[in-house]
């Protein structure tokens, strides 16, 4: 590998030349300091699983995860989230290919997806609260509210980020550095999935089955 | 710049490598989801049939949910073994032990002093 970064180096000029082991491009700089903060982010949800699979069982003489869970709405759910990061990923390819219309439209499906998928949450949660199973009334239940609502708030915020790219594609254009957002966007939704995934699992179909 | 040398510094969404789909292209996230359909599926039907011998169902749903994870991370994410993705995959491999202490070291300490206080309300 040096033998042919020195090769380049003789044949150009050194300045003009990028080393193999210089400054990387932009976007994978963007990309790994985005990746860094996903991780931690994962560390704090790391964190909310421990307090909910610690807690599980306190419920007090309250409703346990049997009587409240309603794993269809659930799967529904889960449906939503996964369509709507595939949806992301073609607004990706869209914005890669500089296609606003395909972007505009990929986006637009994804937050359609999302705030299904909103939807069903916050439902779920109203119906919890509205059955006197709100955060207070037991150890699991105030670890469940966390959790699961700490992901919630995360889609939610992601929303707000989801339409300022669309604005930003409109107002701005594809441009390098709306690109790198745009990357980090993606980045952020798809990496709430995989917390999804862990959510679905561990405290739904755990907390039925188990 | 050799064609050599612009596939070893381009990867999946470079700014660089215009000409090359993004990702994988559609492709690359259709088989993502499909995967990860197929996985989530099996996840929610697998105990619902009774298909596995009930104590092994929370490996079973464990391991199902550890490889949709791994799905997501290479089709979604494009976490690749590039040369110029090592440090997302070591900033991975990091994140993942921490994760995995802060979970299993809480599991692990809370249930044995559970155990220790034998606190009748906890049969675990």
């Amino acid at each position: 590998m040096s033998a042919t970064a020195a090769a380049h180096a003789a044949s150009h000029s050194v300045a003009r030349m990028p080393s193999h082991t210089g400054p990387a491009n932009k976007r994978i700089v963007t990309g790994y300091g985005f990746w860094i903060f996903l991780l931690s982010d994962f560390v704090i949800f790391a964190s909310l699983f421990a307090a909910f699979a610690v807690l599980v069982h306190n419920t007090n003489g309250g409703p346990g995860p049997h009587e409240l869970f309603d794993l269809k709405s659930v799967a529904v759910e889960t449906g939503a989230l996964l369509l709507s990061t595939y949806a992301c990923g073609l607004a990706s390819i869209a914005a890669h290919r500089r296609s606003a219309i395909g972007f505009y439209l990929a986006m637009l499906v994804t937050a359609i997806f999302g705030a299904v998928f909103l939807g069903l949450e916050i439902n779920e949660f109203y119906g919890f609260i509205d059955k006197g199973a709100g955060p207070q009334r037991s150890g699991f239940l105030s670890a469940f509210f966390t959790l699961v609502g700490c992901h919630g708030l995360h889609v939610s915020l992601g929303m707000l980020w989801l339409f300022t790219m669309i604005a930003q594609v409109f107002a701005k254009g594809f441009r390098d550095d709306i690109q790198r957002r745009i990357l980090c966007f993606s980045l952020f939704w798809h990496a709430l999935d995989i917390i999804w995934v862990g959510i679905f699992t561990a405290v739904y179909l755990y907390g039925v089955y188990l | 710049m050799s064609d050599a040398r612009q596939i070893l510094e381009t990867a999946p969404g470079d700014e660089a490598d215009v000409e090359h789909e993004f990702g994988g292209g559609v492709m690359g996230y259709t088989v993502g989801l499909g995967l990860a359909a197929l996985l989530t599926a099996t996840a929610f039907v697998l105990p619902a049939l009774n298909l596995v011998w009930p104590p092994s169902l929370p490996i079973a749903l464990g391991v199902l949910a550890i490889a949709q994870m791994g799905v997501h991370v290479v089709f979604f994410l494009h976490v690749t073994t590039g040369p110029d993705n090592v440090n997302n995959v070591l900033a991975l491999a990091f994140g993942a032990l921490i994760v995995f202490l802060i979970i299993g070291g809480s599991v692990w300490i809370m249930h044995a002093m559970n155990a220790n206080m034998m606190n009748p309300a906890m049969h675990m």
